[in-house]
């Protein structure tokens, strides 16, 4: 059979938030979609972004977002599905791993049946499910058949203070063979409440509180879907400020990652230090829009908080005093052999497989994976930086994923002295967040936003109805492939390796469960 | 080269807040608001909260409903000002909700205070975190309150892993359907006497997820709540001042 090649009469191109009438997706059979996809799934440069469902009257509707990392263009395929009892497609995963989390949730939410899936096993528990009588706290787990092995189950309440989940460890003496990791705990219904709370003000919040340690960059993402869908061009200064806001929040968490990462070792100078300097980043954020968090920063089309020169001038004090403080802090622990003991070759997972189960962020460029929409999808002031992304660490283990912080670290310091300087050359005045009646969005249209957070991809997708209300709105949190590779990294471990590989993960569960 | 590590240790230096009832917080931080008698549209204000927190007659915001986005004070400065008070923890729902004209500090009733956490609890309590659909943003701000710089650890006052070992929970997050198992098989595994503390606004209200579908709160109508700390998320000093207002006399 010959290989079918893909035409632009197949799927619609647009770039990092742009917005597409929704009659210039075409729509496929499925299987030419099914054809189509595979093939392009088979590029290294592409890879999902996300691929969903929504009810549409009396169909389901599909959208699946393929970005092209060298191109920096997003290619959307679409196809549909009447309503009725039971639905079944051939399930993609079987070809292309990563797509296991999106039909699961296809699955979960509409009742759509995946043939040949390797496990349609649900991913939240979603309380608007198409099958009520699943329960989380009763959900299906691989069971062990030896009397020689054991199962370790740990959660939904862990022993710190943290987000609920549940770990299921399959061991053998001490060794774990394999690791489940069953999330929804965390289940809000955030995307419903986007539909149901319709005011601009409770969606930007809404986008803040999806996940709290990335509220600067879900709602930046949140921003770049209205203002495509809305046609608005966002100043350059906005954008700049925003950027900031966005490296900011990179360094506050990966700083504090590196001190939880060194509690993790008993490593108790890196603990404090790196702790200490997590305080005086997250109190910029405060100084600057009066949340540690950076709530409050990142409004539609203007800000209630334009970077001051006094701000300006605090935040270069800060950069200084925080460089002075990390360079030698962190030469030390990378110099200290108890230290690099305990990080080296413990919870390695490679290349492949993050390719395989499409892990994006630091997940994939500890391992040399290019994955940056820095780079491969810049969107305002990061078109104007040529970030080169750091892929020069390969090892996939602990120590790849500290090392990987602390050169973002400083990565993160020099963008944003790279952004001051242009800040301080732009004269545009700071313009107020659109207020709630002049935002006009456009009817029938898809809008596709895509930010690099510091975990990694984030991506909001919204589609508009005929009176340019929003229909659907779709988020996905980078956690959503990433906990996989968690799971992979515990194999072959020993069980009390768990903690120091959970810490250089550091992933989302509210992110996930939504 | 242990030079090395004397020259951090030196650059570390102290790190702790000596007293954590004083300290001044930086930035637009949004605390205690004060509401004035200026004349404006009240509907109109209402209307711009996402939360539902203004009430109209008299015009009030219900901190425990409040997320802190400060839309109501963007359009109207003169009626709304937050302070950068962030003492607002309290005992008794109602004290969170601030009128038109309070300038008053919101405080705990005294009365109020069950008598056993006084006698049992002034000098250490130990708490279970309990994350029931919490943003992660509330859980970081508990982590802080035991770190270098806020210290509860130092008034006794810390989280521990299991509930058995505990005084009483903390609960963050509007509860999820999915939590509500166990959040109570894990409040039922504290010994008594225990307490139950709110912290955060999603916690105290359903924040932003009020009226989703996705919340099972039912736990919250079995139990007298012992504190409510306000805050999205809730600021580590409002935290530890609110705890130490409750397990302790106030020193004058």
């Amino acid at each position: 059979m010959e290989t079918p090649i893909a035409t632009t009469s197949h799927y619609a191109s647009i770039k990092n938030q742009e917005s597409i009438g929704l009659s210039k997706i075409p729509v496929l059979s499925y299987g030419d979609f099914y054809t189509y996809v595979v093939e392009l799934m088979k590029e290294p440069q592409v890879h999902c972004v996300n691929y969903y469902a929504y009810e549409n009257g009396a169909t389901l509707k599909f959208i699946c977002c393929l970005a092209d990392d060298v191109a920096g263009d997003i290619r959307v395929y679409s196809h549909e599905l009447p309503k009725k009892e039971k639905m079944q497609l051939t399930s993609i995963t079987r070809e292309v791993y990563a797509f296991h989390i999106y039909e699961r949730e296809i699955t979960e939410n509409f009742g759509v049946e995946f043939i040949y899936s390797p496990w349609n096993k649900p991913v939240r528990y979603a309380f608007n499910r198409a099958d009520r009588s699943k329960q989380v706290n009763d959900y299906p787990f691989y069971k062990i058949q030896s009397e020689e092995l054991h199962e370790v189950g740990v959660g939904p309440i862990h022993a710190g203070v943290i987000e609920p989940g549940h770990f299921r460890f399959l061991c053998n003496g001490e060794t774990v063979l394999h690791l489940e990791i069953q999330l929804g705990w965390q289940h809000r219904g955030i995307e419903d409440l986007f539909l149901k709370k319709p005011a601009l003000i409770q969606r930007t919040v809404l986008s803040e509180s999806t996940a709290g340690d990335t509220a600067v960059g879900h709602a930046a993402t949140f921003a770049g879907v209205m203002e495509s869908i809305a046609g608005i061009t966002i100043q350059d200064r906005l954008s700049i400020e925003r950027t900031i806001g966005l490296e900011l929040e990179r360094i506050a968490v990966h700083i504090g990652d590196l001190s939880n990462m060194c509690i993790g070792l008993a490593y108790q100078l890196g603990a404090s230090v790196f702790g200490t300097l997590r305080t005086p980043t997250i109190n910029y954020s405060q100084l600057w829009c009066g949340n540690r968090f950076g709530k409050g920063l990142i409004r539609v089309g203007g800000t209630n908080y334009p970077l001051t020169d006094s701000l300006i001038e605090s935040l270069e004090k800060f950069l200084n005093n925080f460089e002075e403080r990390f360079v030698p802090m962190a030469e030390k622990m990378f110099s200290l052999s108890s230290v690099l003991m305990r990080m080296e070759n413990i919870g390695t997972v490679t290349k492949t497989q993050m390719e395989l189960i499409g892990a994006v962020g630091m997940s994939a460029r500890m391992t040399g994976i290019s994955r940056d929409l820095r780079k491969s999808h810049p969107t305002g002031a990061y078109q104007k930086l040529n970030y080169e992304p750091v892929v020069d660490i390969v090892n996939g283990d602990v120590w790849a994923r500290a090392v990987l912080r602390r050169k973002e670290i400083i990565a993160s310091i020099a963008l944003i002295r790279q952004l001051l300087a242009k800040l301080k050359s732009n004269n545009e005045t700071s313009t107020q967040p659109i207020r709630e009646g002049d935002l006009k969005l456009a009817p029938n249209s898809l809008s596709v936003s895509l930010t690099e957070g510091w975990r990694g991809e984030i991506c909001h997708c919204a589609v508009t109805d005929d009176l340019g209300k929003i229909h659907h709105y779709k988020i996905k949190d980078p956690s959503v492939h990433n906990w996989m590779a968690l799971a992979l990294s515990l194999r072959d471990l020993e069980i009390s390796d768990f903690p120091i590989n959970n810490k250089s993960y550091n992933l989302s569960y509210c992110g996930h469960d939504l | 080269m242990l030079v090395d590590e004397i020259k951090i240790l030196n650059q570390l230096g102290k790190q702790f807040i000596p007293d954590v009832t004083k300290p001044q917080v930086p930035g637009p931080f949004k605390g205690r608001p004060e509401i004035s008698a200026d004349k404006v549209d009240v509907e109109a204000l209402a209307a711009l909260c996402p939360t539902g927190a203004i009430g109209t007659e008299p015009v009030s915001i219900d901190m425990g409903k409040c997320v802190m986005c400060g839309e109501c004070s963007f359009a109207y400065p003169n009626k709304i000002k937050f302070t950068t008070d962030y003492k607002i923890s309290t005992n008794v729902r109602e004290r969170l909700i601030v009128k038109e004209g309070d300038v008053n500090p919101i405080a705990l009733d005294e009365s109020k205070i069950r008598a056993e956490i006084r006698s049992l609890f002034g000098r250490s309590l130990k708490l279970r975190q309990i994350s029931a659909a919490g943003s992660n943003a509330d859980e970081q701000e508990l982590n802080a309150c035991g770190n270098p710089n806020f210290d509860m650890g130092r008034f006794g006052i810390e989280f521990l892993a299991s509930p058995r070992h505990c005084d009483g929970i903390v609960i963050t997050g509007p509860i999820s359907e999915n939590m509500a198992e166990a959040v109570q098989v894990c409040y039922d595994a504290v010994p008594d006497p225990k307490i139950i503390i709110l912290a955060g606004s999603d916690a105290i209200s359903g924040g932003i997820f009020a009226g989703s579908g996705a919340l099972n709160r039912s736990f919250l109508d079995k139990y007298p709540i012992d504190l409510y700390v306000p805050g999205n998320p809730p600021h580590p000093l409002t935290f530890v001042n609110g705890v130490l207002e409750m397990i302790r006399k106030k020193k004058n």
